[in-house]
């Protein structure tokens, strides 16, 4: 009983002097609207829970990092594998960023959709905006820190973005390199960016949001009809929050405590079931052999940037950014009063839902890459001895020319090798013979040329070998003239008149075989050879 | 409260009536306190410069024109690259820090195709600076990023590059292949948005 009130002597002994005790009881005891206190209410806290873990685990792992290019990956791997849970501190602060960028992204659609950023909340909402931008930033950075190989070549992605603005891009390359080439003082100054800038401005920030958030009272329930107007609202919102409003603590902090720990707990398990993330291979740009992807939430710039036409990219990638930064922090000016409500908001609500559905949609064809080549697919990916048993010694060589010359780095067969061209299973069936020389010799439709590259035999047999590509039963496609013209040949008669060509047999599948003079079943190219002396003319011999 | 300020606060309690009445000692007494805080602020920003200007050019010396990073580097003797064949060589860049690590070695791609016929390619994608590979067999660069594809002579097969390879100049002396080389090729400066690329003449269109 005495240790109490000793205590309780120095904590008013403090207290006379710092004066904390009336504003932290007024910002507990404040009175919130009664329907505020949500489980829809308890991401902001959770954002800044997560910011002071990360701040917690990043101070821990400075303990141990080296930002040098010479020693950062060799200390990333120390703390991995030599060091008492370093790598589960490694995994607690990679998964806490994770974790901070999707919940600070569900936090601003909650504030979007309950319309948070009307009047008199415009400035909480830009700076929001700015945390968000920061949160991303921390993202990027701290990839960076990893310095493996996906970071070296995304830090490569970056000048080269860079160096697409007019006129000084030279100039700001060297500025965000530090110096002509990715190394030592590229991964210090993103380092200084990570560990000082960054965080020190996202402190600051975060907590002039919160402060914003106490003095002008968190947002109401949004009730369709209950529109905002300058007027009227702040006495509104008044009467609101003290005729039907309880205090902050403890009826809504219980929810934003639960929610805050049960996301800490969740970055916990993850981090320790699936652990740290990297390093991979070691920064070295001779080791060429490397296919250098962004984390999950770039990846949707990285599938954008494989889509957009060549002439969009330059004027998107330098005036994409700035439009849409603009359009965020504009947005409560533009729209500062009427309807909160979701249910009257159809555009904000379809808008968020295209968002994510395209934001989804790219970021999972970023995870499978289907515009690259598979660059190992001609050499893992091969033919199945079924497949080749019933083929003629041509169509075999060409099935080897076919994996020699990476043909299947972008074309499927089976469910294997690149996506990068269309998949090849039924090709014979939806080009004809001369149809697929001219492809292979002069490319087009996203293809190389490959008349340079092949010699006339090597285009024969790779065509044998693709007139065998198609399901059992179905027929290769022929070109209805050239069998006329072969007809006309053979029987070195005049031509046959047009109303005696023979019927189209099965639905327009125009392979009559009274017509093709050959057997279309797998044994020998069925159409004319004909079309092979013009590929001999067209391929320069190598 | 003190003398002092007790003092003080008497004077500019009576501020509003000695503007009224102008002149008088307690006049030029307040625009003497004024003009201190303004030598004050005047002095304050001539040592703000003065700190500031060191600074920027700290923070902007990175930013040189091109031939200060780049000179000419050897990529050794010119019978290593066998006619007719493409092959990646490796050089440390001239321009270097003692933190840099293994980043100091690039890359590039060296094409014989003639005794004295050489091209020099940067390792990187005209696209977004990945690093494209070399198939001798297909004699196609293909990139593993964003399926730039390159044929043998640099210029684009397929894909989003908005030009071909960036090539580096390049020399014969004493028998050694030499590129003038020392910085990250991109899009600005030595390399420009060229569709296609002639010969390397000067420094433009050449990279490095």
């Amino acid at each position: 009983m005495r240790r109490l009130k000793d205590l309780k002597k120095v904590y008013d002994w403090v207290e006379m002097r710092v004066g904390f005790e009336k504003p932290v009881k007024e910002a507990a005891l404040h009175p919130v609207p009664k329907n505020t206190a949500s489980w829809w209410y308890v991401f902001g806290s959770a954002a800044f829970t997560l910011l002071m873990l990360q701040v917690f685990t990043g101070i821990l792992l400075a303990l141990v990092y080296v930002p040098s290019a010479g020693q950062a990956w060799q200390s990333l791997n120390f703390l991995n594998h030599n060091l008492t849970l370093g790598w589960y501190i490694r995994a607690v602060h990679g998964w806490g960023s994770n974790f901070m960028v999707a919940v600070v992204l569900i936090h601003m659609c909650q504030v979007f959709l309950f319309g948070a950023y009307k009047y008199p909340r415009e400035l909480t909402w830009m700076v929001g905006v700015i945390l968000l931008l920061l949160t991303l930033g921390m993202a990027f950075t701290g990839q960076v820190l990893r310095f493996d190989q996906d970071a070296y070549w995304g830090l490569g992605i970056g000048a080269m973005i860079t160096s697409r603005v007019p006129i000084i891009g030279g100039q700001l390359v060297h500025l965000l390199l530090g110096g002509p080439i990715i190394g030592g003082a590229t991964l210090s100054r993103f380092f200084v960016m990570h560990v000082f800038i960054i965080p020190a401005l996202l402190l600051g920030l975060a907590g002039l949001h919160v402060w914003m958030v106490l003095k002008l009272g968190i947002n109401e329930w949004p009730m369709p009809g209950r529109a905002v107007r300058r007027e009227t609202y702040l006495e509104e919102y008044h009467k609101l929050t003290h005729e039907d409003g309880v205090p902050f603590v403890p009826v809504a902090l219980w929810k934003d405590i639960v929610f805050s720990s049960g996301v800490i707990l969740a970055v916990l398990v993850c981090a320790a079931i699936f652990g740290p993330q990297g390093p991979g291979g070691i920064a070295n740009p001779t080791y060429i052999h490397t296919e250098p992807k962004p984390d999950f939430f770039f990846l949707w710039i990285y599938t954008s940037l494989a889509f957009l036409p060549p002439w969009m990219e330059t004027p998107l990638l330098i005036i994409g950014p700035p439009i849409i930064i603009l359009a965020l922090l504009g947005l409560p000016l533009v729209a500062s009063e009427g309807e909160k409500s979701w249910h009257r908001r159809p555009v904000a609500l379809l808008t968020v839902m295209l968002l994510a559905v395209g934001w989804g949609a790219l970021t999972d064809l970023g995870t499978y890459t289907p515009w690259s080549p598979h660059m190992n697919a001609w050499s893992s990916d091969t033919l199945k001895p079924e497949q080749v048993k019933a083929l003629s010694p041509l169509e075999r060589q060409g099935a080897i020319v076919f994996q020699d010359k990476q043909c299947r780095n972008c074309h499927e067969i089976d469910g294997h090798g690149g996506m990068r061209g269309p998949a090849l299973d039924d090709v014979a069936t939806t080009m004809t013979y001369s149809q697929l020389i001219r492809q292979v010799l002069q490319g087009g439709g996203n293809m190389p040329a490959y008349g340079k590259n092949l010699s006339p035999p090597e285009v024969d047999a790779v065509v044998a070998f693709l007139e065998t590509l198609h399901k059992p039963g179905q027929k290769p496609a022929v070109n209805e003239s050239n069998q006329w013209v072969k007809q006309f040949e053979s029987k070195n008669t005049a031509p046959v008149p047009f109303q005696a060509a023979p019927p189209v047999g099965n639905g327009g599948n125009p392979a009559p075989e009274n017509a093709a003079g050959t057997a279309p079943t797998s044994g020998s190219p069925p159409a004319p050879k004909k079309p092979t002396s013009v590929a001999m003319s067209m391929a320069p011999a190598k | 409260m003190t003398e002092e300020t007790k003092m003080q606060s008497e004077h500019t309690g009576s501020v509003e009536e000695q503007h009224v009445q102008p002149g008088g000692m307690s006049k030029a007494e307040i625009s003497r306190r004024w003009l201190l805080m303004k030598i004050g602020i005047a002095f304050n920003g001539i040592v703000g410069l003065a700190l500031a200007a060191p600074i920027v050019g700290y923070l902007l010396s990175p930013a040189k024109k091109d031939r200060a990073y780049k000179s000419w580097v050897s990529l050794g003797d010119i019978e290593k690259y066998p006619v007719g064949q493409t092959r990646l060589a490796t050089y440390v860049n001239p321009w270097r820090s003692p933190t840099d690590g293994q980043t100091d070695d690039i890359a590039c791609w060296v094409r014989r195709t003639g005794k004295q016929k050489f091209t020099v390619f940067a390792i990187n994608c005209a696209h977004l600076g990945c690093p494209v590979r070399w198939f001798p067999q297909s004699r196609l660069f293909m990139c593993p990023c964003h399926g730039g594809v390159y044929y043998a002579d640099g210029s684009v097969a397929a894909g989003p590059p908005p030009r071909g390879l960036f090539k580096y100049k390049h020399q014969i002396l004493n028998g050694e292949l030499q590129i003038f080389a020392g910085q990250m090729p991109t899009l600005s400066n030595t390399a420009k948005l060229v569709t296609t690329i002639g010969p390397c003449k000067g420094d433009t269109p050449c990279a490095g």
